[in-house]
């Protein structure tokens, strides 16, 4: 190939403007947001969204954020948390308010996707906000009726720091395949009996699926934790090809 | 551990690469003349910042591709990439 080539950009993903429609507390430092969008053009579970906010003075800041809605839902939900002196999430966790807008575009990326018509075992790994994405995979797993074996692996700082605790125990109730398993990993309730260290690999090898069963293996969150989920699956023996991952950086769990 | 500052995923560029490519290029299959190792860019590593991306071959760490938006336009270099495969639609 040629060392360097001089390419033009095409504009296939526009900008949109984004309308802040409801705002849910979901933890003390998480909230989402549901956005009214137009023109949406649906997404696949484990898209993501890119965010730009612009100021008074014309300086923008873009981040990315996780779709955290199943594509069957009305609205389109992300979920953030705030990252003290962070220059993006502090303002969509905590400062936002209802009718707010900002700019949008996506649904972007075609590799870290889940779809309901996968019949494999789906093995969802989580730290702290990384949940976001795999929520949107488990609601449309709901909405769609699929009933295959499915677990979420979650590791969390405290109980208060569990996003989406009750839909996810709700989800985990219907009895229709899905296994949720929490880590606390700083602080645990009083008679908390669940785990309590950081994702490794005997916790997976012990409520994970096999290798053998070859599931479809989704890992989300703070990269140090998903490098070290994902060495531990394929140290277990997971086939490196069926594990992906989504880095959100440092921010941490 | 390392020097290098925290990779994310090539998935995360795919804003990014579609301002360059009319198909959504994250699912293509990028293979490293490196080592030969094929997967797609969405599984690379991904170093830089916002405004160019630096994709490494998450096998062997050899640069696969490397991106820089600059105001003028867009500079792509695959010196090393053997092959870039991108699936016919409808899938
Ligand atoms: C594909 C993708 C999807 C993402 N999805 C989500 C999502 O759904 N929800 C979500 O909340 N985030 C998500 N993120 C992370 C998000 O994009 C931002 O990186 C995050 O919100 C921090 O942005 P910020 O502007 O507030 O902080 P920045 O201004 O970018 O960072 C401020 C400083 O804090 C440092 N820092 C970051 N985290 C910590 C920490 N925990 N402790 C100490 N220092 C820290 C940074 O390195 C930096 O020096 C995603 C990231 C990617 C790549
Ligand atoms: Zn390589």
């Amino acid at each position: 190939m040629l060392a360097t080539e001089k390419v033009q950009p095409t504009r296939k993903l526009p900008w949109r403007t984004a309308t802040v429609r409801e705002i849910i507390e979901e933890t003390p430092r998480v909230r989402s947001l549901s956005l009214d969008i137009p023109d949406w053009p649906g997404h696949r579970p484990g898209q993501h969204v890119d965010i730009r906010l612009t100021s008074d003075d014309g300086y923008q800041a873009q981040r990315s954020y996780s779709i955290a809605s199943a594509p069957e839902a009305a609205e389109l939900l992300v979920t953030v948390e705030r990252i003290e002196e962070g220059e993006v999430s502090p303002y969509l966790s905590s400062e936002v308010i209802v009718g707010d807008k900002f700019e949008l575009r996506g649904p972007i990326g075609g590799h870290f996707v889940w779809s309901a018509f996968m019949t494999e075992p789906l093995f969802l790994v989580a730290g702290g906000s990384g949940v976001a994405p795999l929520m949107a995979m488990l609601r449309h797993r709901a909405a769609a009726g699929n009933k295959n074996p499915a677990l979420l692996v979650y590791s969390s700082r405290s109980f208060d720091d569990i996003i989406y605790r009750k839909e996810l125990a709700a989800l985990a109730a219907r009895s229709d395949g899905l296994k949720v398993v929490h880590t606390l990993t700083r602080q645990q309730p009083a008679g908390w009996t669940g785990e309590k260290k950081r994702i490794d690999p005997e916790m997976l090898s012990r409520v994970g699926f096999s290798p053998k069963e070859q599931p479809r293996i989704f890992i989300c969150g703070p990269t140090q934790l998903v490098e070290s989920a994902a060495r531990a699956l394929i140290e277990l023996g997971h086939d490196a090809g069926l594990i992906k991952t989504e880095r959100f950086g440092p921010t941490g769990a | 551990m390392s020097e290098k500052p925290l990779p994310l995923d090539g998935n995360s560029a795919a804003g990014l690469l579609s301002e360059l490519f009319a198909v959504e290029i994250t699912g293509a299959s990028i293979t490293c003349d490196g080592c030969h190792h094929a997967a797609p860019i969405g599984a690379a590593r991904l170093y830089g910042g916002r405004m160019g991306a630096v994709f490494r071959c998450a096998h062997c760490e050899n640069v696969v591709v490397r991106l820089v938006r600059t105001p003028e336009g867009y500079w792509l270099e695959m010196k090393g990439a053997r092959s870039l495969f991108v699936q016919a639609r409808g899938d």
